[in-house]
């Protein structure tokens, strides 16, 4: 036996479990799970009042490798991701050269496989180039190793272009993940669209420029059959689209992102450019709305959006500042002690949103205790007094718009195919 | 003598009520500078003010130098177009560069909303907000406080129309919160897409109709419309335009018997103000222009002195 996870909390939802109990690992996998385990293991850690999960997966990071190492790498990247609790990460295609081609999806899993510190899943992009014009080569990316199709940063904007990629995904069963929005209804704005831009005089993003391609991708989603999943959903109207269309039994997911859920445009007075992200913070209405949710189901995955810029790139006026805070590193403090332990959620719903549901979405065969599974484990300790401080991140930035906030709970082991890979 | 306890000038909202009396009742002494033979007090002798300005600008540029000059400060004038700022610095190694020479004041015009609340947070020196984006443009409003309270002795009641171009307007927004703050019914009125939205949580009252917002009005402030709005389908010509809020001898008839007429400039004639209209006894214009020179040495003496204090958590 490799090692024991003594007397830990197990809450695995693919299981209905909930109880302590001993986690055994041998040779990568789960060996077995019960209340008492009598073999002894070379290794066996003491984990009475800490939780342990299955391997939290982050649907949404951005690694900038291959193009911007200056800004992370898929080393660094993934060494955040372990710090902040997460064994597997599927990365964003829009890097440099864009990842449209079975030979840049190559590249990232070789350079995974040298550098990577936990799980890597590369997401490949719609169209060639990003530039939403013509298929990329869908089933050559697939065949390399993509577990989803997306154009984020960059979102399809042609109907026509998105349903014919809805009906190509078919043949291998592949998500969209669509970052929604109309680009000419957002016009160029870098905020949320209401009172404080008013206010502040910053262009704004109408909202209803996300709301608008979350009912497209709903209603062709309807029409083809295709899976969809909405990136970083941050309306209450986007969410009444996703929860119509799964009425209607549309194949139809979505995620959030932790700051979506914990921070308004209010924070964007003072024009910190931490707070400056596409999809931008919203009011106090929708993140209410998010919060309800994440609470009842209707929401399947928190994902961190996890974008990573040098802090050249983001010491510039507003306006001129690219979008996007890195995420890795905080998601999973904030959710323990904003929502788990104000007991908004449960932990077992924390653990399917940050597990279970991440693993069904991108059909990974991961995100489960059961028997025989890869040992990825995330181990939390809802006690641990945590301060963000961007000094100490392992993440080549520095961008965040929570620093200095005190929160109880956080990660305290990360553990990938049996091997620890972060402990506290 | 009471003083601005402000690091930084950098919006009308974070000036208190008696904050705004200190600078008109200051503007208003001022003003006598003016009509000395020798147009100078050494009041700010011996400090320095950099005038940083990333957007064209003659009217706000030459106010700002002429308050300066009658102050006896010294005096840099660093424009975007010959700066290095053309060959890619960023704003904030600009403002490090400016801030070793040590000044006591930096005066900034810039495209970008926030830009001067950016450099408040770095620099030891009193930044003088001179117009952001669509943010605000705090002298502005100042100088049209002053120019109203001189005609009509007061604000607090009076009906103030601010018509034209509210969204893209620094001024409407500076102006609607400066007047609100002072006790005057403020109407702000343009077409609905050239409104933004929640523009009744600054202060005013909104309205699509140039009538209603002219109905019984104390003060009309006419915003410049950048003609080339209309292609990007604001609306949809400059002569409908005209015909639906163009301020005319005609609609001035719905304003109170004693209305006054004012602009920031400059001034579209034919766009949004008639030339018989912008030209008649009632129009403030020229006072505002005059009245800006003391607004902003009032700033500027205010404000020496307090480089170095704390910025202010402001918006």
């Amino acid at each position: 036996m490799q090692f024991i996870l003594r007397q830990g909390t197990v809450v695995d939802p693919s299981r209905k479990m909930r109880r302590v109990a001993d986690v055994a690992i041998d040779e990568g996998r789960i060996a077995e799970v019960a209340p008492r385990i009598r073999k002894k293991a070379r290794k066996e850690i003491d984990a009475r009042g800490l939780v342990v999960a299955p391997g939290f997966i982050d649907l949404h990071v951005h690694l900038r490798e291959p193009g911007r190492e200056d800004a992370e790498t898929i080393a660094t990247g993934t060494a955040a991701a372990a710090r902040g609790g997460f064994t597997a990460v599927a990365c964003m295609p829009n890097t440099q050269p864009v990842n449209d081609s079975e030979a840049v999806t190559a590249f990232i899993l070789e350079r995974a496989r040298a550098a990577a510190r936990v799980a890597v899943y590369p997401i490949g992009a719609i169209t060639k180039g990003s530039r939403g014009e013509t298929l990329s080569e869908i089933g050559e990316m697939h065949r390399a190793g993509i577990v989803a199709l997306s154009d984020d940063g960059h979102p399809v904007q042609n109907s026509q272009i998105m349903r014919r990629a809805m009906e190509y995904s078919l043949l291998f069963d592949l998500p969209i993940i669509d970052h929604c929005e109309d680009r000419d209804l957002a016009s160029g704005g870098c905020m949320n669209e209401g009172y404080y831009s008013t206010l502040l005089g910053l262009r704004g993003m109408n909202p209803a420029a996300e709301e608008l391609h979350v009912a497209r991708d709903a209603i062709l989603a309807r029409q083809t059959g295709a899976r969809v999943h909405i990136a970083h959903l941050s309306t209450r109207r986007s969410l009444e689209f996703v929860r119509r269309a799964r009425r209607d039994k549309v194949r139809i997911t979505c995620e959030v992102t932790p700051h979506h859920l914990l921070l308004t445009d209010a924070a964007v007075a003072g024009y910190s450019t931490n707070t400056k992200m596409n999809p931008p913070l919203r009011t106090d209405d929708d993140i209410e709305a998010l919060a309800a949710g994440l609470a009842s189901g209707a929401i399947d995955a928190i994902a961190t959006d996890h974008a990573p810029h040098n802090i050249n790139d983001k010491m510039l006026e507003f306006d001129r500042a690219p979008f996007g805070i890195v995420g890795l590193e905080t998601a999973v403090s904030l959710i323990l002690d904003r929502f788990v332990r104000t007991e908004r959620i449960s932990l077992d719903r924390m653990v399917e949103l940050f597990s279970t549901n991440p693993a069904r979405i991108l059909k990974l065969e991961r995100g489960t205790l059961a028997d025989g599974a890869w040992a990825d484990v995330t181990v939390l300790d809802p006690e641990q007094k945590v301060e963000v401080r961007s000094s100490e991140f392992l993440s080549r930035s520095r961008n965040t718009p929570f620093e200095g906030w005190k929160l109880v709970g956080g990660p305290a082991m990360t553990i990938v195919k049996g091997k620890v890979v972060w402990t506290v | 003598m009471a003083s601005l306890t402000h690091k930084d000038l950098l919006g009308i909202e974070q000036l208190s009520v008696d904050d705004v009396e200190l600078v008109l009742d200051t503007a208003a002494a001022l003003k006598e500078v003016a009509d000395r033979p020798v147009k100078k007090v050494p009041t700010l002798r011996g400090k320095t003010v950099i005038n940083l300005f990333f957007e064209p600008s003659t009217r706000t540029r030459s106010s700002f130098e002429l308050a300066e000059k009658r102050l006896s400060a010294d005096i840099l004038n660093f424009a975007a177009s010959t700066s290095s700022v053309s060959k890619g610095e960023t704003l904030l190694d600009t403002a490090r560069n400016l801030e070793s020479m040590a000044p006591d004041m930096i005066v900034i015009r810039h495209p970008s909303a926030g830009a001067p609340h950016l450099l408040s947070r770095e620099c030891r020196s009193s930044i003088i907000n001179a117009g952001d984006g669509m943010h605000e443009h705090p002298t502005q409003a100042l100088l049209d406080a002053l120019t109203v309270r001189e005609v009509k002795g007061g604000i607090s009641g009076l009906k103030i129309a601010i018509i034209g171009d509210v969204a893209h307007s620094r001024v409407a927004r500076s102006d609607t919160i400066l007047f609100s703050k002072l006790g005057a019914e403020v109407w702000a009125c343009s077409p609905p897409t050239l409104m933004p939205w929640d523009f009744c949580r600054l202060g005013a009252r909104i309205t699509g109709h140039i009538e209603e917002a002219l109905d019984s009005a104390d003060v009309v402030m006419m915003l410049r419309v950048q003609t080339e709005r209309q292609h990007e389908a604001f609306f949809p010509s400059t002569r409908e335009y005209f015909n639906f809020y163009g301020l005319t001898r005609e609609r001035m008839k719905l304003a109170k018997e004693d209305t006054v007429v004012m602009h920031p400039g400059p001034m579209n004639r034919g766009v949004e103000i008639d030339s018989d209209v912008a030209d008649a006894p009632w129009s403030l214009i020229l006072n505002q222009v005059a009245n800006g020179v003391a607004v902003r040495m009032a700033i500027l003496y205010l404000l020496s002195g307090n480089a170095g204090l704390r910025p202010r958590r402001v918006r």
